[in-house]
């Protein structure tokens, strides 16, 4: 009924979700809601994990279709974890973005996936990469993926700030995945965040009660 | 006369396909827009960007979206371009005939339901959302929300248009009630330069107008004066 110029059709298919990540002065902040829906009316799990370990200090998020994003994601941990021990040393996150996007890429007759990478290395420090649809892989500083993203493009547009503490961009992570999960029925649920710096990586959760509320017209 | 019937034959006989008819030409021209309205004490702050597109190609790109309908009414328009344009101009009709009759000036209600009625009667032909705001004596500066399918909702703050998604977030967070006029307008201007960064088919300058009891006061705010976000 209503045309929306963000649905479906336009965009190619999305996993209803929000997913985003952000580099801050000592490490990456990658997170998600924790949503999955079949069709937009049903909500098949209201704590599914998105955002999915492939090393030591290298996570990654995925959009799109969920059943082609873990296929990925699994081939990728292996793979990455293979050329780590051929190494000796731990994989760089660009390796393990570019394997994403090999895999995306060479297969993108078949596969409808994206996937935001961000993690620490010894020679870079904090990055963060996207992997789009086709198989383009770019660096930015703070990227946002998933269909609930679309409404807070203006906010990290706003709020980001390059060297931002821990906990500024803690907050700024919280905040737009709230504000992403009030406005986009099929991203919900409690907020999946992962810290990642040189010292280690903190898994945080925020239960959908302890979000941050905005005026509610 | 003459000349003027000829052109419509002269390019039916012309394929598709071919170079001389552009592409852009035989597209239905929209309004794909930024729109947003919002109340203050003592009146309103509308504001639209000013791209309209046929297609790929801008065909307007210093447009007013910010439409008169009666002296301290207006209305924001996106959507197609000619359906917006003939809704407002019935409505314009409808209720300065409105206002002649009762002796006094109209309530933005009124407009609104005006509004309202004709996008609910002809939903299936028409593709329009407007944003109607003003200011009246009786209930002070009002926003109403007409979005595409003819509902009708008073919201304190709207937005419309295909840029209206990305800025729904910053709207959220920023937007608290009993902002002053100033900070409405800063808001509104913020909130259309970000949507215009994103959405292709925002752009321009931005078209502000505040309407309060002393009228209308009407400004524009040019590119390179548009507020910068930092850039990644």
């Amino acid at each position: 009924m209503e045309k929306h110029f963000t649905d479906s059709r336009v965009k190619g298919v999305s996993t209803g979700t929000t997913i985003l990540a952000a580099v801050f002065d000592r490490g990456v902040v990658i997170g998600s809601d924790s949503r999955a829906s079949i069709g937009g009316e049903y909500v098949s799990s209201k704590t599914i994990n998105k955002v999915i370990q492939v090393h030591d200090r290298i996570f990654c998020c995925m959009a799109g279709s969920l059943a082609d994003a873990q296929a990925v994601t699994k081939t990728a941990k292996f793979q990455l974890s293979f050329h780590s021990i051929q190494m000796e040393s731990p994989p760089l996150v660009i390796s393990a973005a570019s394997v994403l996007k090999q895999l995306c890429y060479n297969n993108k007759e078949e596969l409808q996936a994206g996937f935001i990478t961000a993690g620490w290395d010894k020679k870079k420090g904090p990055q963060v990469y996207v992997v789009s649809l086709g198989g383009m892989m770019i660096s930015q500083p703070v990227t946002i993926g998933g269909s609930g993203s679309t409404y807070i493009y203006g906010y990290v547009d706003a709020k980001y700030k390059v060297n931002m503490t821990r906990e500024e961009c803690l907050q700024f992570a919280t905040n737009a995945l709230a504000l992403a999960m009030g406005r986009d029925n099929v991203s919900g649920g409690v907020a999946n965040l992962v810290v990642i710096t040189e010292a280690g990586v903190e898994h945080i959760v925020i239960p959908g009660d302890k979000l941050p509320r905005f005026n509610d017209e | 006369m003459a000349a003027a019937s000829m052109m419509p034959i002269f390019s039916q006989n012309v394929s598709s396909n071919s170079d001389l008819v552009p592409e852009w030409s035989r597209q239905e021209v929209s309004t794909g827009t930024t729109i947003m309205a919002v109340e203050y004490d003592g009146g309103v702050v509308v504001g639209a960007d000013s791209r309209t597109t046929t297609g790929a190609y801008i065909a307007n790109r210093v447009t007013d979206k910010l439409t008169r309908i009666h002296d301290r009414i207006y209305c924001c328009r996106s959507g197609s371009a000619a359906d917006t344009q003939a809704i407002a101009e019935v409505v314009s009709y409808q209720l300065g005939f409105h206002s002649i009759e009762l002796d006094e000036p109209p309530l933005v209600e009124t407009a609104a339901h005006l509004f309202r009625a004709s996008c609910y009667r002809y939903r299936e032909e028409l593709m329009a959302g407007i944003l109607v705001a003003g200011w009246d004596r009786r209930k002070g500066g009002q926003v109403y929300c007409v979005p595409i399918g003819g509902m009708l909702v008073r919201q304190p703050v709207s937005v419309g248009g295909s840029g209206s998604s990305y800025i729904y977030g910053f709207m959220d967070s920023n937007y608290k009630p009993g902002l002053s006029k100033d900070q409405c307008l800063d808001l509104t201007t913020k909130a259309l330069t970000l949507a215009m960064e994103r959405d292709g088919s925002s752009g321009g300058v931005v078209r502000l107008a505040t309407i309060s009891e002393d009228g209308v006061e009407r400004r524009v705010i040019l590119g390179d004066q548009l507020p910068k976000f930092s850039t990644h």
